[in-house]
């Protein structure tokens, strides 16, 4: 790329949080909007930088408290998309909600997409994001062929499998501690409809959760349950899992056969109602969590609609203000298959007992997982939010110490609050990726507040 | 079909406005002076609106280039039918206010620059009796402050420049709209304290390509800035010479 002498932009010296609210950070702000721009950022001096995207990172990842943060979200150019193969170019700024602005009506949908996608790509392989499907394609990083990245000194490397690959794995799941991303090749995946096959089914305890996941698994590519974290007793882990399938034209209805593609249309919604107004407190989560499990009485075979399908909370535009100023934290941790029974009814139970209700609790079953601090194994998953009120950190630390004790681990996009030695114990590839990580930026200029707390780089 | 000529194509407003005219079927032709970043918009603009965009490079100051730079333009595109002129910098205001070399380069890029390119593009569509031109302006062209004098002078000096060729150019059927920015979110007013009533690029080019299809001739964006400069130019000059805005 052509290499002239451009000056860093103006920093905005503001406030930052995580899409959780919590913590509160105070960082100048660069948003370069050309790469030479992003470039004389990255090596303007040689204090503390952190890429950051959309912020959907719950807890800290994307900030860096008293330090600097580039803005990549206007580096969002797509380059190239072959028809063909499916394989897209283009820059990390670019979100998951485009790529189906662009592309759905063409045929094709992002290959991985987290709950959300007000995401950026280059931050979905920070994180190396799952979805629904995680049991059957893995997460985001198996569908990227290769990315640019900018390290530290501001030369851009290629890494993929066979090229740079130790720095393709540690940055894959590697929060942005290795450089910053500027542009990537993904896979999309080819449909022929907009719309998904599927059904939702109501089970009643974590037992029949499971073995719903079972059953389900070779027949749908996606799959996740809303579990009620409120009911406990014999009603511990009674859910509705949403299963589905893109759906093929001719398994769509007539009026929607004839125009497969039309990406605009919402069916039936799976939240049962636009999020109510009234304050939350416990008895409202579980309201909502009951009124859920009430809505779906177990319907037959349904078509759905992409967007109700994968994105119901992002209809509620703003919901993480819902906790109010205080902000909320997510939890979201994962235990080997062998552990995960007994791991999902021990924090069930404890959750039930402490009445901090969550607000929406999703359980699913993973596959098998890369990268060296990526979070999935295979097994069971629970995501769940809490606001922040007294005592929920120490609630919160016992459950890390039941996962952990199960050889399972908590996913650091979401976290904002775990310990630096829990985290050593839950990634044992630590080493291996502080090694790669120093060889790319050996004065450790990418550092975040999520590093500095956990400790990543000592 | 429209083949529009962008110059000063990798600002956001640019992007957003190249996919507008895309989306219409336009064939554009995206130009800036770092031609890694035009390739980059181009191709943007092709990948998300079907149709293919080309790009190229010119320097706003490098004057004898810019003849066969709107040649060529017009050639790549099969003709000219529209030319979107949207470039320039603030630059370093308070260095260009005591260093006249600084003073100049803010001249050239944001007036002088385009007065060369204006009159190339004009002769061109008025040979053809069609086509349009947009050129986008500032408010602080609108009267001199002294924050901004010598980038709003330049943006003033434009258009009334503009003003004059709607003149001439009336005759012969092209459509010459003046586009009044406020205050913009981009580089511009990243970080600037004081940046109200900021709105986003894709708004200030849905609002510009709205009046460009309604053959607007002086449009403010967004329109009350039409009022707030209207009243600004009523401050008596002994008052406004002492205000610090």
């Amino acid at each position: 790329m052509t290499m002239t002498t451009t000056s860093a932009p103006n920093p905005r010296h503001d406030l930052l949080t995580g899409w959780g609210r919590y913590p509160l950070s105070e960082s100048d702000i660069y948003r370069p909007d050309r790469i030479a721009e992003l470039q004389a950022v990255v090596t303007a001096n040689s204090s503390s930088l952190i890429a950051r995207g959309l912020g959907r990172a719950y807890g800290d990842a994307a900030l860096n408290d008293q330090n600097r943060v580039v803005d990549l979200t206007r580096l969002n150019r797509m380059l190239a998309f072959d028809a063909t193969t499916g394989l897209l170019r283009c820059e990390a700024g670019v979100t998951t909600a485009e790529l189906i602005d662009v592309f759905l009506p063409r045929g094709f949908f992002p290959p991985v997409t987290p709950g959300t996608r007000f995401v950026t790509l280059g931050g979905s392989v920070a994180a190396d994001v799952h979805g629904k499907n995680h049991h059957r394609d893995s997460s985001l990083a198996a569908h990227v062929t290769w990315f640019d990245l900018m390290i530290a000194s501001g030369e851009v490397l290629r890494c993929s499998r066979e090229e740079n690959s130790s720095l393709f794995w540690a940055t894959v799941g590697g929060m942005g501690l290795t450089g910053v991303i500027l542009e990537l090749e993904l896979r999309m995946r080819r449909v022929e409809s907009a719309y998904l096959e599927g059904e939702l089914i109501r089970v009643g305890n974590v037992d029949a959760a499971i073995e719903a996941f079972e059953r389900t698994e070779a027949q749908y590519g996606y799959s996740v349950a809303w579990i009620d974290c409120n009911s406990g007793k014999r009603a511990l882990g009674r859910s509705v899992l949403n299963l589905g399938n893109f759906a093929a034209i001719d398994r769509l209805p007539r009026d929607l056969a004839q125009n497969p593609l039309n990406t605009k249309p919402k069916l039936s919604p799976i939240v049962p109602f636009d999020f109510p107004g009234f304050a939350l407190n416990s008895l409202s989560v579980r309201a909502f969590n009951a009124a859920i499990y009430a809505f779906h009485r177990g319907k037959p075979h349904t078509i759905f609609d992409w967007e109700s399908f994968f994105y119901p909370l992002d209809s509620i535009r703003y919901w993480n203000r819902i906790y109010g100023k205080r902000g909320f934290v997510q939890y979201q941790c994962v235990w080997p298959l062998n552990e995960s029974r007994a791991g999902l009814i021990e924090v069930l139970e404890a959750i039930a007992r402490s009445r901090r209700g969550s607000f929406l609790t999703v359980l699913k079953k993973f596959g098998a997982q890369d990268g060296l601090l990526s979070f999935p194994m295979p097994g069971y998953t629970l995501a769940l939010d809490f606001p922040v009120t007294d005592g929920l950190l120490e609630f919160l630390d016992t459950l890390d110490a039941m996962v952990l004790k199960r050889g399972g681990r908590v996913y650091l996009a979401k976290d904002a609050r775990m310990s630096p030695e829990t985290f050593r114990a839950m990634y044992p590839n630590l080493k291996n990726w502080q090694a790669a990580k120093s060889v790319a930026d050996p004065n450790n200029r990418f550092s975040s507040s999520l590093s500095r707390r956990l400790g990543m780089t000592e | 079909m429209n083949r529009v000529l962008i110059l000063g194509a990798t600002s956001p407003i640019s992007r957003a406005l190249a996919l507008r005219f895309a989306s219409d079927g336009a064939r554009l032709y995206l130009a800036a002076r770092d031609a890694d970043e035009a390739r980059r918009v181009a191709e943007d603009v092709s990948a998300r609106s079907g149709v293919t965009a080309l790009s190229g490079t010119f320097d706003a100051s490098d004057f004898a280039a810019h003849d066969e730079f709107v040649r060529n333009a017009a050639r790549d595109l099969g003709g000219l039918d529209g030319v979107v002129v949207c470039f320039g910098t603030l630059g370093d205001e308070d260095a260009a206010q005591i260093d006249p070399d600084m003073a100049l380069a803010t001249i050239s890029q944001n007036f002088t620059g385009a007065v060369s390119l204006i009159t190339l593009a004009a002769r061109h569509l008025e040979q053809q009796r069609s086509g349009f031109i947009i050129v986008i302006g500032s408010v602080a062209g609108d009267r001199g402050r002294k924050k901004n004098y010598v980038y709003g002078s330049a943006k003033g000096a434009l258009a009334l420049f503009v003003q004059g060729l709607r003149g001439r150019l009336a005759e012969s059927g092209v459509h010459v709209m003046t586009v009044i920015l406020g205050t913009v979110d981009t580089r511009m007013t990243w970080g600037r304290e004081g940046a109200l009533l900021t709105i986003a690029p894709a708004k200030a080019a849905d609002l510009i390509y709205a009046a460009y299809r309604k053959r607007a001739e002086v449009v403010y964006v967004p329109w009350f800035w039409r009022i707030i400069m209207g009243a600004v130019r009523l401050i008596p000059e002994s008052r406004f010479k002492r205000l610090s805005f």
